[in-house]
């Protein structure tokens, strides 16, 4: 298979646009996935979905405003070279 | 642990400065000292300036002296900033520890890697907390198998399309950047697992590069026993290669990922030990699936 650097890049960005875009409200509370419900008890070592919500609500936070950049960058990329 | 001796142009270069020279199995030192006194040209690990310099009459003229002075303190000072600012990048420091090898070390990891039957001891030793040198602990992750195997293994598999008339000189940059992403795809996803099941192991990113390099040995003989001896040659080889490398990993992770006591043996019940056992043990089970995914369309 003939991966490239380029796919790679392109793959991180959609995952990471898929993971920017769950909306807190709206959805990741609804499936019991959202913020409040990850916080567990203090000294207790927290199990691998209070991980993975941590996770993602980290990732949401921290690469909004680079994502912004990131996909404008990639959409003039796109349109100048197809 | 740091490679003590100054390198860079020298000023007098007639007088060697240079401090006593140090025991070479010292395990404080990364690379050996192998120059010492005046008298020795050769040169240890990574030596930076050339010293001999040709034409002792060009020396004597003290313009020129004047001019080599200058020169030489305008090289080291951008030699430094560049240093510097490449160390913010770039952890070099941490790098020179993965690749202070030497043969002996070279040749029994490679042995280790397609039989590691026989070893018992897969500890890392340390020395006063940060772990020695790869060249004096055979159990240490070194950079220097992996980079090569890479390389190897891309050279080998240029060979391969080769002898089957497949080969242009584009197909090296694919597979060569296929490889790589694999790679860092693996890396990445054993760092997010590691994350997730939040294991306090002090295995670094590097590390886990090292690790994932070490397969590349087994795919590099797997596809030369197929050039040689065919469809048969290649799975038979590839089979042995993937047991080893799933035996080394589990024995090598083990110690790192499990709980000391899980470690060594004994039966440790609880659900956190064994989500560790079972990401242990998926680590090692990738290794001889990228194995097989990386070659099978090499061999003809």
């Amino acid at each position: 298979m003939a991966f490239t650097l380029y796919a790679l890049i392109q793959t991180a960005i959609l995952f990471t646009n898929a993971i920017a875009v769950l909306h807190e409200e709206r959805f990741l509370s609804k499936i019991g996935w959202g913020a409040e419900q990850s916080i567990g008890g203090f000294g207790d070592e927290p199990g691998i979905k209070a991980q993975l919500l941590n996770l993602i609500r980290s990732v949401r936070t921290v690469m909004r405003v680079p994502l912004i950049a990131v996909n404008s960058v990639c959409i003039v990329l796109l349109l100048l070279f197809g | 642990m740091e490679y003590t001796n100054q390198s860079g142009f020298r000023q007098q270069p007639n007088v060697r400065m240079r401090g006593t020279p140090t025991d070479p199995s010292d395990p404080g030192l990364l690379f050996d000292d192998t120059s010492a006194g005046g008298n020795k040209p050769d040169r240890s690990g990574m030596g930076k300036g050339p010293d001999a310099y040709p034409g002792q009459g060009l020396l004597s003229d003290p313009m020129s002296n004047l001019a080599m002075a200058y020169g030489s303190s305008l090289a080291s000072h951008g030699k430094e900033m560049m240093d510097k600012n490449l160390d913010r990048f770039i952890p070099i420091s941490k790098l020179k520890y993965y690749f202070a090898v030497d043969t002996v070390y070279v040749g029994k990891k490679l042995g280790l890697l397609v039989f590691p039957y026989m070893h018992d001891n897969w500890e890392v030793s340390y020395q006063q907390d940060t772990p020695v040198a790869p060249r004096f602990d055979i159990n240490a992750p070194d950079l220097y198998i992996p980079v090569m195997g890479f390389i190897t293994y891309i050279l080998v598999a240029g060979l391969a399309l080769g002898t089957q008339n497949r080969f242009s000189p584009e197909i090296l940059g694919i597979q060569a950047s296929s490889a790589l992403v694999w790679l860092i795809i693996e890396v990445l996803t054993v760092l997010l697992s590691l994350y997730l099941v939040t294991v306090n192991t002090d295995l670094t990113t590097i590390d886990l590069v090292a690790f994932s390099g070490y397969k590349y040995v087994g795919m590099i003989v797997g596809v030369i026993a197929g050039l040689l001896f065919g469809r048969t040659g290649y799975y038979l080889t590839l089979l042995w290669c993937c047991v080893s490398i799933f035996v080394f990993t589990i024995r090598t992770m083990r110690l790192k990922i499990l709980s000391e006591a899980a470690a060594e043996g004994r039966l440790v019940r609880g659900a956190k030990n064994q989500l560790r056992m079972y990401l242990t043990m998926a680590i090692a089970a990738a290794q001889p699936v990228f194995m097989y995914w990386l070659t099978f369309h090499l061999v003809r």
